[in-house]
């Protein structure tokens, strides 16, 4: 049987420095809602389940069909994106919101993410063409060769996976899975090989694969079900072979 | 004097074309964004993007999708513009395939396109059912490349909220809000470029991310630039019902062989797979026996709506119908469409390839937009070369994208909006180059004028800040989408659209009695919707206006008592110029001397 209400423990938060808090609130259910769609009824009715007057619970969110990666946070302590969290799928307790931990707090649910994108520039996660203009067709890929990087193609930098690795974390320099893997994705387009080697060596020192504990966590976490550890595997052998030429001079 | 910097407001395809343009030529660039660019509403894009480049030996050309386009948009759009679009898209395709875009394959590894809607050609380059994202990545990632090299500097979590001109009406800037420290600040530019979406949200519930506000247009709009064809909106036929957004089924469900159809009894309440073949009604192939189910999206949210609204026979007795995808092999649905039917499963927990879809049209797009000029060739193209090309009326102010209403007329094809934003980016960033060579006197922006509109925006805040009035700005929001989606959507009506506006006015008046919710100074969310919901209403009287006073029908736009195009009167552009009372409109001629007009039938 559908409930009648639902009820919600959210951490809030008032700016990077402040101590965190929860308020619960509680909504009348109604059919198909998410947990988005919760965050939206009290903003509307900014009140808490005593019936106290507060602030709009802060977050972030956008494309609201799990494509752009904004509103990702923990849902019952497990990451994932509010917009498809499905209110009727999360049981019948209390839904309880709280930011992602692996990031600097802004706001209540919304967290700074911003190492993600730093560390994209890092492994240079872009094909370096030779200019905008009409250069003509680019090269031919085999539709198995195009199925395998449109999966690491997908990756929205959520951070789901970041906030699951026992690895990444502040005492490590460790750069986190999505980065790496972004690395497999150009490491094996025609284009992108030719510079191959500039991104394995960012990942073969300091905060690259060798920090990898292989705990796999990662990939239960990824809503796109990125094969992340399969591309850490590849990139070993990549990283391997590269040392080995170094290590003979060439 | 320092080297002249351009603001780009505006991360999502067409803003990062435009930059990457700019950055390319060693002009620096202020990219603005309320969202890291990544995450623009341009991610959702499903389906596609056109271009004429005929590989399946169908004799497809850039002539045939140029002409497709323009009656497609019944006309409406200039064609110059639009040619230049058309020829340049294979080229567009080539080069997203040159920066790594993972579109669908040929097994001989070329690159395979599918039909999508308005055309008889399979026209449309695809990468899975997740386009959009993977175009606005590979731009995305070329940005960063020019990010690292330091000539793109980005302002993400910051939202444009005016421009700044000089005495003589020049756009020598823009303010915008740091949405942390909720701090206006001005920033002095030899030009900036409108680059910020589509209004949706004005419409509630629409296809489009909720960051859709239409605000920043609006609000060039009300600092002088003028607003085209506003009334054209485009409702998209298939989206799945929602309470939060009516998120898209993409058209390509249809390229792919989705059928739409009813039960022929109303409130046959039998499972779908039960109803046998003959008491189905397949409306839209029988009606429509050339383009089946692929006509043009006006037509099939007009039919659609009129199953359920006139005849009463939705599914359940709602306002639904099924969009069949069960016959399709499963292979083909998996390889073809799997991140949209994923959606659909997701969301409400129906398997699309045993179920039919139950769907229904929804606010998807806007054609009309920031007004913009072009200057064409002889033989009709675009001399790109101009500095006028993209060019609002406000000199120094350019606009490219959905926030502009150049390319679609008055209804836009599938899959060639990502096509106009693109091509838009590469037209504005030669345009603005022109600009920045002919206005070198222009010189820096004088501090007064920066300080004045900082100054302006700073007082603006504080007062919003600390209103505590009753109500509430996301249910007045939500009483504003409700009026809108009602009476200014599929089928619009002269005494309904009065209303409307009356309605308008009256939401107007209560948020000034709307309070901000929270009177903190940092991340203040409503604090920043309240200043945009002013900029939502003015827009949407210009949507609604602009639907009354156009007595025809065209495209997107009809009303049953004027149910005919009307081209001795009615071929014209739609200007709203801004004035406190009410939008002023003027009518333009279009330029149609490429393919005359003709009668648009799809039967
Ligand atoms: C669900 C869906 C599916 C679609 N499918 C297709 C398809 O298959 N094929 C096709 O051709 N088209 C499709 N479209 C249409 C197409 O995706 C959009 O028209 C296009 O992506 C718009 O791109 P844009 O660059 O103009 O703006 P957007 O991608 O909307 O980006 C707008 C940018 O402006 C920024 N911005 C907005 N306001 C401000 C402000 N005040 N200050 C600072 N920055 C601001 C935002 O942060 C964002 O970066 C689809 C649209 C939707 C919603
Ligand atoms: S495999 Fe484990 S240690 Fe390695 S990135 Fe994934 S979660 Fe982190
Ligand atoms: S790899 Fe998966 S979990 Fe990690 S950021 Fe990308 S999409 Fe999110
Ligand atoms: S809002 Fe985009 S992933 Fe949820």
């Amino acid at each position: 049987m559908a409930r009648k209400t639902i009820a919600l423990r959210i951490k809030r938060q008032d700016s990077p420095t402040s101590r965190s808090r929860w308020e619960e609130f509680s909504l009348p259910w109604q059919a198909n809602m998410n947990v988005v769609s919760c965050l939206m009824e009290i903003r509307k009715h900014p009140v808490t389940r005593d019936g106290h007057a507060t602030t709009p619970v802060h977050w972030e969110a956008s494309c609201l069909e799990e494509v752009c990666g904004s509103c990702t946070m923990l849902v019952n302590g497990k990451p994932r994106q509010s917009c498809t969290a499905l209110i009727d799928s999360l049981g019948d307790g209390p839904v309880t919101l709280e930011p992602l931990t692996k990031f600097p707090v802004v706001r209540d649910l919304q967290v700074d993410r911003s190492p993600m994108f730093d560390a994209l520039k890092r492994v240079k996660a872009w094909i370096p063409i030779d200019g905008s203009y009409d250069l003509g067709p680019g090269p031919r890929l085999s539709p198995a060769e195009q199925e395998v990087s449109y999966a690491f193609s997908r990756c929205m930098t959520c951070g789901c996976c970041m906030e699951v690795c026992p690895q990444y974390n502040d005492k490590s320099d460790f750069m986190g899975p999505a980065p790496i893997a972004q690395v497999r994705l150009f490491n094996s387009h025609p284009t992108g090989r030719m510079n191959a080697r500039e991104r394995l060596e960012e990942i073969m020192g300091k905060g690259g694969l060798v920090d990898c504990g292989n705990a796999q966590l990662c990939v239960e976490a990824c809503p796109k079900d990125i094969p992340l550890t399969e591309a850490f595997g590849e990139l070993g052998r990549q990283t391997t072979l590269l040392w080995l030429q170094q290590l003979f001079g060439r | 004097m320092a080297a002249p910097r351009v603001a780009v407001v505006g991360g999502g395809l067409a803003g990062l074309m435009t930059t990457i343009k700019l950055a390319e030529a060693g002009v620096a660039v202020d990219l603005f964004s309320i969202v890291p660019v990544k995450r623009s509403n341009s991610v959702c894009a499903q389906g596609g993007i056109n271009g004429a480049v005929n590989v399946k030996g169908e004799n497809d050309s850039p002539e045939i999708h140029f002409a497709d386009t323009c009656r497609g948009g019944d006309f409406l759009a200039h064609q110059p513009p639009v040619k230049g679009m058309c020829y340049a898209a294979p080229g567009v395709i080539h080069l997203f395939d040159r920066m790594g875009v993972t579109f669908n394959r040929t097994p001989e590894g070329l690159l395979d396109f599918r039909r999508f809607g308005g055309t008889l050609h399979h026209r449309t380059a695809f990468a899975g059912a997740t386009t959009g994202q993977q175009l606005l990545y590979a731009l995305d990632e070329q940005v960063r490349r020019h990010e690292a090299a330091g000539v793109v500097k980005k302002y993400e979590g910051w939202e444009f909220v005016g421009l700044v001109r000089d005495d003589n009406g020049r756009c020598v800037g823009l303010t915008a809000l740091d949405l942390r420290s909720m701090k206006p600040c001005a920033f002095g530019v030899a030009a900036v470029v409108m680059a910020t979406g589509g209004p949706g949200l004005m419409f509630g519930r629409s296809t489009n991310s909720i960051i859709n506000s239409g605000s920043a247009a609006a609000a060039a709009y009300m600092d002088g630039a003028d607003y085209g064809n506003g009334e054209f909106i485009q409702i998209h036929p298939t989206a799945i019902p929602g309470m939060d957004k009516l998120r898209l089924m993409s058209e390509s469900a249809r390229g792919e062989g989705g059928r739409v159809w009813v039960p022929k009894r109303a409130g046959d309440d039998r499972a779908p797979a039960s109803i046998p073949d003959g008491e189905r009604w397949y409306f839209l192939e029988e009606k429509y026996p050339k383009y089946k189910n692929l006509v043009p999206r006006d037509v099939a949210s007009r039919e659609i709506h009129h199953v359920c609204v006139d005849l009463g026979l939705g599914v359940g007795g709602d306002m639904a119908v099924y969009l069949d995808l069960t016959h399709v092999p499963r292979e083909t649905l998996k390889r073809k469409l799997e991140g949209i039917l994923e959606i659909y499963e997701k969301f409400t927990g129906d398997d699309p390839t045993t179920t039919p879809m139950k769907i229904y049209p929804a606010v998807h797009y806007s054609m009309g937009g920031l007004w913009v000029d072009y200057e064409r060739t002889s033989d009709g193209f675009l001399n790109l070369a101009s500095s006028r090309n993209q060019a609002t009326n406000v000199p120094g102010l350019y606009a490219v994208g959905e926030c502009e209403y150049q390319y679609h007329g008055a209804n836009r094809l599938g899959a060639n909006s990502l096509l106009s934003c693109v091509y838009a980016g590469q037209v504005a960033g030669p345009a603005v180059l022109a600009c920045l060579g002919a206005s070198k006197a222009a010189g820096e922006t004088a501090a007064s004028l920066l300080e004045a509109s900082e100054r302006k925006w700073t007082e603006r805040f504080a007062e919003l800040g600390k209103r505590d009035g009753p109500e509430n700005p996301y249910r007045l929001a939500d009483e504003l989408g409700k009026v809108m989606l009602e009476n200014v959507t599929i089928v619009r009506d002269n005494n309904k659209l009065r209303e409307t506006d009356a309605k308008l006015l009256e939401l107007t008046e209560r948020w000034h009695k709307a309070g901000v919710l929270d009177q903190g100074t940092w991340a203040n969310a409503p604090l920043s919707f309240l200043n945009q919901l002013w900029n939502m209403l003015h827009l949407a009287r210009v949507v609604t206006l602009g639907a009354l006073t156009r007595d025809e029908s065209r495209g997107a736009h009809y009303k049953p008592e004027f149910p005919k195009r009307d081209d001795v009167n009615w071929l014209k552009t739609t200007v709203a110029t801004f004035t406190p009372e009410r939008p002023r409109l003027r009518y333009d001629s279009v330029d149609v001397s490429l393919y005359a007009p003709v009668e648009r039938r799809y039967d």
